[in-house]
């Protein structure tokens, strides 16, 4: 019969086509995930481009960065990972540790030791918050404001804390939609000391009172849930002050003359990096930690500060960092890391906030929805 | 079969002789499994990428098999416990935590029990990360002691020879290297005389085999095996064993009496405090069945507690809110694409063709161009500094200081949503007016009908079906939007899938996504059979 | 002709016009005139004008020019629901959504009459229907001939005076429409209501009508009771349209009062009655109904003209023999004679010789 024969080839094509589970991966390709735009360039022309150039392997960018970890858990659980490597934050770095998505890492065997031969681990130092996370580079969740809506003979604003002075500084402000930096602001501009921040906010009073600091400017804030969308309501006019990356900050500011000014103070110190997704095959795996090695040795680390504003995360590529690629500018003056730029930092406590990110979460959803 | 065909009164049969009926049935089912089999393509296709991924992930709103999985003796340990408030466990528990942390952590397993414990009691995350970093140590004393008595305590032979079963000694000797080592096998009498031991030592061997590609043969046993040795060798100082290890055990057995001993408890609550809280210990027990109610209870403002549920505090309350929203908006959503679309469909209906082409396209225009675009496109419009506001400024009508708020509150939402829904309106109410004939206006005013009697009694009732097919599907897709609202809805404008989306790829709390998916589901499910109830499921047409 | 007829207008169309497009006159100069009580058909072929000038009638089309007058008073501005006009459609257009009962309550309902005198208006229409047992059904659930009756029911049960039916049989079978053919002209003549029917069914329009208008071309090309439609037609048009006949085509030799001869472009010579034919060398078209010729020599005048022809095909048809000849050049000239005892039947290749009385030769139009 032959009907029921091409029926049956039918059914089998489609259960093999839906099933298959081809690795997708020549020999010479590698697909790394990022995070797209100005960031994933600044990788492109710093590590990315000479890599190719001198192994002759392909490099595939997916922009998936942002949902990256959820997508790794999805990998992971159908057992086909696709990805070679991943470029997280440090939060969802220690989160796919915790969760055995990530793999973990021997720096000091892995990276390449600093010229002086200080070795990756101490070159990276603290910095190196998970075993299974490699650090690329500093950067800071701070403030942009409008130079052209500030009143008349008012000074500029400096901080975060100005965010909070809505008789000085009128009009509205972009604030992210989560707790994490928000909370810390509260409290710090609440006249909570920098170390009891995280005590504080471990009780339900020290939380009341960071809701309570966050609910005098609640009704003049519109909360952005993509940084992109923090630099557009600053470009539109439609907030005076806004917290973004500072990278996203300078590029208004430096490439598309946006009438911008930063406001640094307590600015918020992040870090973000690589992992290297768990189950890849001894093959693929040799090829990514190649690729590690080259990527994040001190030379390559430097010369992504000459695309974007962030501090490399190794400390001997400090002193390497030069000028803007085609700009020109002096980029030392625009890294977070400058200590001319704020008198006040902090930096992400990741695992505190492992512990109550949930909680905190849940409290911020319910309190922006009253 | 008996020959019937000479009883008139038997069953009727078919020119083969065999019953009418069973030609019949044989006929039709060759015809179902060719109409089956023509299917099958599409079929199997859905099954497998849609079916069966959603029971998948609806599975997970009540699974929980992580809490014994990871912490097997520990769950059996705590069945004793009976929870009772400012109480924690026995000494046993912390035995068997000890035992089985020490076995998650080369496993790796600890941070994600951690990080699903997180999800109901703040802090179990770190907890377990600090205990993982530290249970190594636990029982160091006893080994130390043990090694003390006799170096062969420290030579993995010694080990091998006590507790494994002979039967895997000759595999594990024959074994060539090449490929997996064969699997530890306990022996009999070791597990009788050392059960805790025994068990220790089982677990050990079998996770370094698997997650280390070691050799029991040549480790050194964990800490814990030396722990449980002197629990088992200080339960009962008679122990004995056969074999070359007795004289070693009897040895043992004698000493273990006047050993330096180490407070579990204490150990534990030296990492950290939270190991001493009735919070910690009551979150583990409640969520140790392999199934759980816990994501249900969470995805609708409850929270479960060892005797039944409670309601969260009121500052974490969100998800019944955000339902009543969604769906209340998702309402307002259909009742305005109704309000609009319906002109907009009847026109198209009744316009000659070529007018009716042109406008045709604008309505499905918005169909060809990105969802991201559009909505961007609205948030131009309708944001403070807008197009909107802006014009209304410039005529006068509203205030340079008293800008309208049109988008980051629900207001945005409805509006934007209602835009990119519309054609789903249009398009079922335009296929069904098309099929009522413009006599029957004709005929209601010959009868007498004002154009408004005429419409509403006569044109209005046959298009219902075009206005239910509608609405259900701009509800149902209005009810599971999500990106539209989080682009313009601000605070007060995001539906449940909001959280749903933030819950998967953020929180990574899949399961608390899945119960809330689940809910959502069967409300559209529920609306659906009320909507067959109310307005009959055959007063649904999409055409003809 | 109904009794209650009377003189008086009781429909008028003074030179009506109707254009859709500014370009094109769908009705070109319509003059009509109805006394109550007639049933009046409008025939003629699709595109003719009459179905327009029906919608003009009814109020769903306005009028370009001129003016329609229903009982004296002008009605070019009056919309269809205040005209107080019963209509049946070709689709019957019963509303699905209503069943039988509440479909014909709507023209009462909505002229705000009490529920009981609704239902007992509603149970005699259906009676007079003979639907009586139906009024619970649903419109979908009846057979065609059904439904027509229900929406003829409908069209009435409000007492119009006047009804426009726009092909209401259409779509029926034949022997059903022959059947309901009968009882709506019954029922107009028992009722006295003035109807206005429209139709592309000659026989439907001369079985039912007192009067039939046939339209072409956007005028009446006749407008008369259907015996004088058939037997005198006005132009070759109405000659073509209604009935079978033969045309033969020539110029006009002679005018004698009411008779003339006419040589036919074969140069055979033939006697006709000048109908729309003035003056000798016009070219003309002659029209003989088939049944009126004659090929016995005993039943002819002796001064006849008679024409040569030949037997092409001979066809039994039961009641009547149809026989096709060759005559003056045309192939398809058709005589019918009667199923008679005596009758001849005329075998294929014969010669015979025919003729007719001139009154029954009409010499029309070119």
């Amino acid at each position: 019969m032959k009907l029921t024969k091409t029926l049956l080839a039918t059914s089998y094509l489609t259960l093999t086509a839906t099933m298959a589970v081809s690795d997708g991966h020549m020999a010479s390709e590698m697909t790394i995930v990022s995070w797209g735009g100005a960031y994933t360039a600044s990788q492109q022309a710093a590590y990315h481009d000479p890599y190719m150039e001198n192994t002759g392997i392909a490099i595939i960018n997916d922009d998936s960065s942002s949902e990256g970890i959820a997508k790794m858990r999805a990998m992971n659980e159908a057992g086909n990972i696709t990805w070679d490597l991943v470029d997280l934050e440090a939060a969802d770095a220690i989160r796919a540790c915790d969760e055995g998505l990530a793999l973990e890492i021997d720096h000091d065997a892995d990276l390449a030791a600093a010229p002086d031969g200080t070795s990756a681990s101490e070159d990276f130092g603290d910095m190196i918050v998970s075993e299974c996370f490699i650090p690329q580079i500093v950067f800071s969740t701070t403030f942009g404001y409008r130079t052209d809506m500030l009143a008349d003979g008012a000074v500029a604003p400096k901080g975060a804390c100005d965010v909070f002075d809505l008789e000085t500084y009128p009009g509205r402000r972009g604030l992210n939609r989560q707790p994490i930096a928000n909370m810390e602001w509260a409290l710090l501009c609440d006249g909570v000391a920098y170390e009891d921040v995280y005590d504080i906010l471990e009780t339900e009073q020290g939380q009341e009172q960071a809701f309570a600091m966050l609910d005098t400017i609640k009704s003049e804030t519109i909360w952005w849930s993509s940084a992109a969308e923090s630099i557009q309501l600053l470009a539109d006019g439609e907030v005076f002050m806004a917290s973004s990356y500072n990278g996203r900050l300078f590029a208004a500011i430096v490439e598309q003359d946006q009438p911008f000014g930063m406001a640094w103070n307590w600015q918020m110190f992040d870090l973000d990096g690589w992992v290297v997704p768990a189950g890849l095959s001894e093959e693929r795996l040799a090829r990514t930690m190649d690729f590690l090695n080259f990527a994040t040795d001190t030379q390559r680390l430097a010369d992504q500060a000459k695309y974007i504003s962030y501090g490399p995360a190794r400390a001997s590529s400090a002193p390497l960092v030069g000028k803007h690629a085609t700009l020109g500018i002096d980029m030392a003056p625009h890294m977070p890391t400058d200590p001319n730029n704020a008198e006040n930092t902090f930096v992400n406590n990741y695992e505190w906030w492992a512990d109550y990110r949930d909680d905190l979460d849940a409290k911020f959803q319910a309190w922006l929805a009253q | 079969m008996t020959d019937t065909s000479t009883q008139p009164s038997g069953p009727v049969l078919a020119a083969d002789g065999t019953p009418l009926k069973r030609s019949l049935n044989r006929a039709l089912r060759r015809q179902k499994i060719r109409a089956l089999m023509l299917i099958a393509p599409l079929l199997l296709f859905i099954l497998i990428t849609f079916i069966w991924p959603i029971a998948q992930m609806l599975f997970r709103s009540v699974e929980n098999q992580i809490v014994s999985d990871v912490l097997p003796s520990t769950v059996a340990s705590l069945a004793d416990w009976d929870g009772a408030e400012g109480t924690t466990p026995g000494d046993e528990t912390f035995y068997a935590l000890t035992q089985d942390l020490m076995a998650a952590v080369v496993r790796k397993d600890h941070t994600r029990l951690g990080s699903r414990l997180n999800y109901e009691t703040t802090g179990i995350s770190s907890l377990f990360r600090k205990s993982g970093r530290k249970v190594d140590d636990m029982g160091e004393v006893y080994t130390d002691q043990f090694v003390g008595l006799d170096d062969a305590w420290e030579d993995p032979a010694t080990w091998v020879a006590l507790m494994a079963d002979l039967r895997w000694v000759a595999a594990q000797s024959e074994w060539d290297g090449e490929g997996d080592e064969p699997a530890f096998r306990l022996n009999a009498d070791a597990a009788n005389a050392l059960p805790k031991t025994a068990a220790a030592y089982q677990t050990f061997a079998t996770t370094i085999q698997i997650e280390d590609n070691d050799s029991p043969t040549e480790e050194e046993p964990w800490n814990t095996v030396y722990l449980a040795l002197y629990a088992d060798l200080s339960a009962d100082a008679s122990t004995q064993v056969d074999g070359a290890q007795s004289e070693l055990i009897a040895t043992a057995a004698a000493e273990v009496g006047s050993f330096e001993t180490e407070d579990l408890r204490a150990s534990f609550v030296d990492i950290d405090e939270d190991w001493d809280t009735h919070d910690t210990w009551s979150t583990i027990k409640t969520y140790s069945p392999d199934l759980t109610n816990g994501y249900f209870l969470n995805a609708v403002d409850l929270q479960k507690t060892p005797d039944g549920s409670e309601w969260r505090p009121e500052n974490e309350q969100i998800y019944i809110e955000l339902f009543w929203r969604t769906l209340l908006m998702s309402f307002a959503i259909t009742a305005s694409c109704i309000l609009l679309g319906y002109p907009v469909a009847w026109l198209l209906a009744n316009l000659p063709m070529r007018s009716a082409n042109i406008l045709m396209i604008l309505v499905l225009l918005p169909f060809w161009t990105s969802l991201l675009v559009r909505t961007s496109a609205w948030k131009v419009l309708l944001q403070d500094q807008g197009v909107i506001n802006s014009l209304l400024v410039w005529i006068g009508v509203i205030a340079d200081d008293n800008r309208l708020a049109l988008i980051n509150n629900a207001t945005g939402t409805i509006i934007a949503m209602t835009h990119i829904l519309l054609p789903f309106m249009i398009l079922p109410l335009y296929s069904v007016m098309k099929t009522i004939p413009p006599t029957y206006l004709r005929a209601a005013k010959s009868l007498g009908a004002t154009n408004w009697t005429a419409f509403w009694r006569v044109y209005f009732p046959q298009s219902v079906p075009g206005i239910g097919a509608g609405s259900i599907l701009v509800f149902i897709l209005a009810i599971g939007y999500y990106i539209t609202p989080e682009i313009v809805g601000g605070t007060k404008g995001v539906f449940i899938s909001n959280r749903i989306a933030y819950h998967i790829s953020s929180s990574l709390n899949w399961g608390l996504a899945a119960a809330l998916g689940s809910i959502l589901l069967a409300l559209v499910l529920l609306f659906y059979w009320l909507y067959d109830k109310i307005v009959g499921i055959d007063n649904v047409k999409l055409g003809g | 002709m109904s009794a209650t007829a009377s003189d008086a207008a009781f429909v008028e169309f003074e030179r009506v016009q109707k254009s859709y497009d500014g370009e094109n006159l769908v009705v070109k100069d319509l003059n009509l005139s109805m006394p109550q009580g007639e049933f009046l058909t409008m025939l003629g072929p699709s595109g003719s004008g009459k179905t327009t000038c029906l919608m003009m009638l009814a109020g769903f089309e306005t009028a370009t020019h001129g003016e329609i007058r229903l009982d004296g008073v002008s009605i070019n501005n009056i919309p269809p629901h205040k005209r107080g006009i019963g209509m049946v459609f070709q689709n019957y257009a019963l509303f699905p959504h209503m069943t039988v009962g509440e479909n014909l309550a709507f023209p009462l309902e909505v002229r705000k009459m009490g529920k009981s005198d609704r239902d007992e208006k509603v149970r005699r229409a259906l009676d007079m229907v003979q639907m009586g047992a139906f009024a619970g059904r649903r419109p979908a659930q009846l057979s065609g001939g059904q439904q027509q009756r229900i929406a003829l029911a409908r069209a009435l049960v409000f007492q119009p005076e006047l009804v426009l039916m726009d092909e209401p049989l259409g779509a029926l079978d034949k022997q059903l429409r022959e059947t309901l053919q009968f009882e709506i002209t019954n029922l107009a003549h028992e009722l006295g209501i003035t109807v206005v029917y429209v139709t592309h069914d000659q026989t439907e329009a001369l079985t039912m009508s007192d009067r039939v208008a046939v339209f072409d071309d956007g005028r009446i090309q006749q407008l008369a009771p259907p015996d004088e439609l058939y037997e005198a037609p006005q132009n070759s048009f109405v000659a073509q349209f209604i009935g079978e006949n033969n045309t033969l085509e020539g110029v006009v030799k002679e005018i004698k009062g009411d008779t003339c001869i006419v040589q036919l472009d074969s140069g055979d010579i033939i006697d006709a009655k000048p109908v729309n034919v003035a003056t000798v060398g016009e070219r003309t078209r002659v029209s003989i109904r088939p049944e009126r010729v004659e090929f016995d020599k005993n039943r002819l005048s002796p001064y006849a003209h008679t024409l040569k022809a030949t037997v092409k095909e001979f066809i039994y048809m039961g009641d009547i023999f149809r026989t096709r000849l060759s005559v003056a050049g045309t192939e398809d000239f058709v005589i019918k004679s009667r199923n008679a005892p005596d009758q001849t039947r005329l075998t294929p290749g014969r010669e015979i010789e025919i003729g007719w009385l001139p009154q029954d030769c009409r010499a029309l139009d070119a």
